[in-house]
């Protein structure tokens, strides 16, 4: 049993660090740079995201006996699709004034490679509890990467977090313009691997 | 009628050149650091992609207006467009095989990279939420096609300039791929309030 948790542990340990979505396999980024010029739209982003990729987890691995390998990948688009539109219109009822700015980039979760690469190359393969501790580490891993975005993003354009005001000051006015996302994640992708590195020697 | 030609050449300025898909809204990312790394992957994705964005607007378009509005069904639109979408793109990958096997080598791999793109979905998705009529529509589709060329043509023209760079080792490849995007779109940013829509 302990064995069962420490895999399970390090299944989300994965998807955190080693196969970060963002900085490392540099996969969905469209979100990354798009809802992050401030803190809360890049936590609810990452919600979003997390919920989608667990319940599509889940679904393709109860389903994984019954789908005919030829046509898996329509079927995966159909079950990531469902989960998305669930996901938009909550959104659309519950969270009105974050989805008028973010609401197309919630529907395009549709289009996000990480979320169809692990429904065919983990949720396919494995039994369920696996497949929910993956999609958590996966999630987890693409909300810590919108989070550290969004973080610096807005303190440094804004002065505020969350839209509360932390410093009296604009620092850097270019960080919430869109030029400002590609260097946050650019130098934050370098950041991370600079850490790798230095790990790794 | 001079007027409506006027809107649909703002259509396509502001699609392309100030709404740039990827430098002021941000998507296609994945393909667009995937594929700018030569010259000659980028033109080919570019005529490619323009051409299957035109055409599966124009498809989602129709079935939106003649088939989901009457039958009151426009909340399935993702589920709809992304069928689509990937419908077209495997029939003319299918197709493009057996009548051109010149282009199909050529431009074959494009193809299916297109399906995973989220420009692709997001356009038709936009002219449904905008309600463009069908010639706006493919304006936009055009235009985006456009735009998204020109970015990728730029792109690959300075990557394939920093391949030769000395760049600090943990900035190497997508790192600096993304600063150099950031120098881009703030270049981009001086188009903006060229035209109001």
């Amino acid at each position: 049993m302990a064995q069962a948790e420490n895999s399970y542990f390090d299944l989300i340990k994965n998807g955190i660090f080693k196969e970060n979505t963002i900085f490392k396999l540099a996969l969905s980024l469209c979100p990354s740079i798009a809802v992050t010029n401030n803190l809360r739209n890049g936590v609810l982003m990452g919600v979003a995201v997390l919920f989608v990729q667990v319940m599509v987890n889940m679904t393709i691995s109860l389903m994984r006996d019954f789908i005919h390998p030829r046509i898996r990948l329509p079927i995966f688009m159909l079950v990531i699709s469902g989960w998305v539109t669930v996901t938009d219109m909550t959104m659309a009822a519950f969270a009105p004034e974050a989805y008028k700015q973010m609401g197309l980039y919630i529907q395009l979760i549709v289009a996000f490679a990480s979320i169809l690469a692990r429904a065919e190359m983990f949720a396919s393969k494995n039994k369920i509890t696996p497949s929910l501790f993956d999609g958590i580490g996966m999630g987890l891993g693409f909300l810590f990467a919108l989070t550290v975005i969004s973080f610096f993003r807005e303190l440094l354009g804004k002065g505020s977090l969350w839209g509360y005001p932390v410093i009296h000051a604009k620092l850097l006015l270019v960080m919430v313009l869109p030029a400002g996302g590609f260097f946050a994640v650019g130098i934050l992708m370098g950041f991370f691997n600079w850490l790798s590195m230095r790990k790794e020697s | 009628m001079s007027t409506d030609f006027t809107k649909l050449f703002e259509l396509i300025v502001a699609a392309s050149l100030i709404n740039n898909f990827v430098f002021t809204r941000f998507l296609g990312l994945c393909i667009f650091f995937g594929v700018s790394r030569r010259m000659e992957t980028a033109v080919g994705m570019s005529i490619t992609f323009t051409s299957v964005m035109m055409i599966s607007a124009a498809l989602s378009w129709l079935i939106f207006q003649y088939v989901m509005v009457p039958l009151d069904i426009t909340f399935l639109k993702i589920i709809v467009f992304i069928g689509i979408v990937a419908g077209f793109v495997q029939a003319s990958d299918t197709v493009m095989r057996k009548v051109s096997p010149g282009l199909y080598h050529k431009l074959g791999i494009y193809l299916a990279l297109i399906s995973t793109n989220c420009i692709i979905l997001a356009v038709p998705l936009i002219n449904a939420g905008e309600h463009y009529s069908f010639i706006e529509s493919l304006a936009f589709a055009f235009g985006s096609g456009l735009g998204f060329a020109l970015a990728l043509i730029i792109m690959a023209s300075i990557r394939e300039k920093i391949e030769l760079a000395d760049v600090p080792a943990p900035f190497k490849g997508t790192p600096i791929a993304f600063i150099v995007t950031g120098l881009i779109a703030l270049a981009f940013a001086g188009f903006s309030g060229l035209i109001k829509l």
